[in-house]
């Protein structure tokens, strides 16, 4: 017989209460999606595509890109799609001539000022919204500024960022929990910042990476991708990714190398992955340069007779 | 922690960690069982302890509660360094959570009693009731990609693969007949017994796979030794390393997490894989290839030909492990986590929930473990008066084979790290050289003065053995029962070899 205390204790991970399903309609058509869901969520489960640039499944919503703003009946402004959450009855409208409006407005001013030449799908997103940001004249402010190449691991060319937070999310309180950076300024000089501007060896910096994997403009970037694209050698086409375990501690985060050309260029991991959640520590990001970098250490030209030289520090 | 998790780190150094702790209890080196036998009597006469789980799932309780009686809160106060008050807050908050779950690494296994280190842990665990339910339990993190999984596939002196015992005659024959071969019926020895048996002329050829003894082991002077005086030794390796250097053979292999398949086993035993990313430099040899070569050589064809055949043949000589998990269920499950019987497995997230079940079904009982307090083996003493521990830094690895140039620009390379106490005392500011001297060695090494350490403590890392040894300093003390030497405490003394201010004053 077991005893009364021990039949009250909970085991298992406590199984997820079912919710309460809310039904709603999008571009007219009817979806049921559990209660707290994002209208983002409703239009991803109907396979409508919606925008987004500072929205990401791992990081809380921050509200700050609004391109993917939708109409909802009733709504005296746009609401910011990734956030709010559905309401039963609601009607949403993704791509009405207000959404779509907004959507291309801010389009033409993130393009009119900032470097978008690195990031995935912009040219696409552009096109689809007929954005015109040339319009705005060719003494359009920019953020236009040298790239800060100041380590040997990653570069930050802030020309590209549009102030989507995701770093300084990653860096806080949603991954990593280091706070090296932060929104620092005001308007249009906002800007991404270390602490007192020092620069980045000299900042609490960790160099995890987890800001790059979350960079939707390339404005974070691995200094070895930077290389190969000033030397116009990037080419993802012929690159390839496979998942392996990293090789440096207990925790067994997913590595998915990525390889062009016989070389390792790039180490990220898996967003669905439940060790990681995309996230990485600098070794795994960055430490792999062993196993391909200055051969000399490794294969038949390593002679146990020959001198040897010092570690590169 | 953001849910309201609170964290106690328990560390002689007030690490970064610490500094996220809600509380930091900055214990003396080796004082870990004081601590645990000072909670549990706390935990005990306060009445918090979870007696029905005691009374169902434990044994040996009263021995246990007599042995932790003499260790009050001023003796644990006394012998930890940290406050009483600290003590008992800790106590009660751990015993009267919900879930709660004690983690650990090489500050609990690397000394000395390391086994009895854990096994103080797993007293508290069990005395508290949180073990064997999700969201609680016992973690010792490990420090590679593959510790657990070298012991789940057999690689350790006492089991076959899936932990099943040497010993037992059953479990042999059936190794016996399915292998083929006869099998020793005893025990293997760990690393500290073969190096000991090195040092007796006992074991006098010596294989190594992926490891630099040389460097990483403590008494390093003497573990050269004991390699130097080998008849044979063949290293297998990706890297170039010191021990590799003192190879009659050296066999350049693929790097086994990017350079060929496989599998690893994690901290919390989920079973992933490793995947072939890149080509190896040319001659270097994927392991599996290595060994199946070997073996012809020696006789027996293994026909061990792939990796994921010699996987299947562990899945069928240890099913109740990990009879499940073939290498298309770890692919689509992102790993599984052992034991993992069949094909409808979903893989265990915690064990031991047995114990909240009773009679058959709950087996045998969670013992209680006496264990006493001793401290490290090296006390200061006058002519040594700190206590060196060594530790990592966070963007290096071991002995720093492959991380030393990747270009972090963390890297400061070793330094001996001292507290600003001791720093003033003993006349010394960053970036002197210092030449730090135990019974076994000396080396010379930049100070870096360091807030996080207390007076007595010293640090050091064993990341630049080319800069500095810091092996030769340690102490080859072992546990008996885990084979583990006590890097974490021994005794040296530290003086002034070059002042930096003098030297950039003449140049």
């Amino acid at each position: 017989m077991t005893s009364p205390h021990l039949q009250l204790v909970q085991l298992s991970r406590p199984a997820t209460t079912p919710k309460v399903m809310v039904e709603l309609s999008v571009d007219g058509h009817s979806v049921k999606v559990p209660e707290g869901s994002t209208i983002l969520n409703a239009c991803q489960q109907l396979g409508i595509e919606v925008p987004t640039l500072c929205w990401l499944e791992t990081l809380k919503p921050v509200n700050v890109c609004r391109v993917c703003v939708v109409e909802v009946e009733g709504a005296r402004v746009l609401v910011p799609s990734c956030s709010r959450t559905v309401e039963p009855g609601m009607k949403v409208k993704t791509r009405s001539d207000r959404v779509n409006l907004t959507r291309r407005l801010v389009l033409e001013m993130l393009a009119s000022s900032v470097d978008l030449s690195t990031a995935p799908g912009m040219a696409e997103m552009l096109a689809e919204y007929d954005a015109k940001p040339e319009r705005f004249g060719p003494d359009a402010e920019t953020v236009a500024q040298p790239v800060k190449v100041d380590n040997d691991l990653y570069i930050r060319d802030y020309a590209k960022c549009v102030l989507c937070y995701k770093c300084v999310e990653a860096c806080g309180e949603d991954h990593q929990n280091t706070f090296a950076i932060a929104v620092a300024g005001r308007g249009f000089h906002a800007h991404i910042s270390t602490e007192f501007v020092v620069e980045l060896p000299e900042s609490a910096c960790v160099y995890c990476g987890n800001c790059i994997a979350v960079c939707p403009t390339g404005a974070l970037m691995s200094k070895r991708e930077w290389e190969l694209r000033q030397a116009g050698t990037w080419n993802e086409s012929k690159q390839t990714a496979t998942d392996t375990v990293c090789p440096f501690c207990g925790v067994g985060c997913t590595l998915t190398l990525h390889v062009q050309d016989g070389e390792i260029v790039k180490a990220t991991s898996p967003l669905d992955n439940d060790i990681t959640v995309g996230n990485l520590c600098i070794k795994g990001r960055f430490g792999w340069r062993h196993v391909q970098n200055g051969h000399a250490s490794r294969g038949p030209s390593a002679d146990p007779t020959a001198p040897r030289a010092p570690a590169n520090h | 922690m953001h849910n309201g998790a609170r964290l106690y780190v328990m560390d002689p150094r007030r690490t970064e960690s610490a500094q996220w702790g809600d509380v930091w209890m900055g214990l003396h080196v080796g004082s870990d069982i004081a601590l645990s036998n000072t909670m549990a009597r706390e935990i005990i006469h306060a009445g918090v302890y979870n007696k029905e789980f005691v009374a169902n799932a434990c044994s040996g309780f009263e021995e246990y509660k007599a042995s932790v009686e003499s260790y009050t809160l001023e003796v644990g106060e006394q012998l930890t360094g940290v406050p009483a008050d600290v003590i008992r807050e800790c106590a009660h908050t751990f015993a009267k959570a919900k879930k709660a779950m004690i983690c650990w690494t090489l500050g609990i296994t690397e000394h000395h009693d390391a086994a009895d280190n854990v096994l103080a842990l797993i007293n508290l665990g069990i005395l508290t009731g949180h073990v064997g339910k999700w969201g609680s339990g016992l973690n010792p993190l490990r420090g590679q990609n593959n510790v657990q999984g070298g012991g789940d596939m057999g690689a350790i002196p006492n089991k076959f693969p899936g932990f099943q015992d040497i010993l037992d005659p059953t479990i042999r024959e059936r190794f016996e007949k399915h292998w083929g071969v006869k099998l020793q019926p005893n025990l293997g020895w760990n690393l500290t017994e073969m190096i000991r048996a090195m040092d007796r002329k006992e074991l006098t050829a010596l294989y190594v796979i992926g490891e630099n003894p040389a460097q990483s082991d403590a008494d390093a002077n003497h573990v050269r030794h004991c390699l130097e005086g080998l008849d044979h030794l063949v290293v297998q390796e990706i890297c170039m390393t010191k021990t590799a250097e003192m190879a009659h053979v050296l066999l350049p292999a693929s790097a086994s997490w990017c350079e060929s398949d496989g599998t690893v086993t994690n901290s919390e035993r989920r079973v992933q894989r490793c995947r072939k990313v890149i080509d190896p430099p040319e001659g270097a040899k994927d392991e599996l290839w290595i060994i199946n070569e070997i073996a012809k050589r020696l006789g027996k064809d293994l026909n061990a030909t792939d990796p994921e055949t010699v996987w299947n043949e562990f899945r069928t000589v240890a099913p109740h492990f990990a009879g499940g998990m073939s290498y298309a269920r770890l692919a689509e499950h992102q790993g599984l986590q052992w034991p993992c019987p069949d094909e409808h497995s979903p893989g265990a997230t915690f064990l031991h929930d047995r114990l909240w079940k009773t009679g058959v079904e709950r087996g045998m009982a969670a013992p209680f473990t006496v264990v006493k307090h001793e401290g490290p083996v090296e006390k200061p003493d006058v002519d040594y008066p700190f206590t060196l521990t060594t530790g990592r830094h966070l963007d290096a690895y071991n002995t720093g084979v492959q991380t030393a140039a990747y270009g972090s620009p963390l890297f400061r390379g070793e330094t001996l790290d001292i507290s600003p106490e001791d720093a003033a005392k003993i006349g010394v500011i960053d970036e002197d050289t210092v030449r730090v001297t135990s019974r076994r060695g000396s080396l010379l090494v930049p100070v870096r003065v360091d807030r996080s350490l207390r007076p007595g403590l010293v640090f050091m890392t064993l990341h630049y053995p080319d800069e500095a040894m810091t092996n030769v300093l340690t102490i080859d003390a072992s546990d008996p029962k885990s084979g583990t030497a006590e890097f974490k405490a021994c005794a040296v003394n530290v003086v002034l070899a070059t002042s930096a201010v003098r030297v950039y004053a003449k140049t």
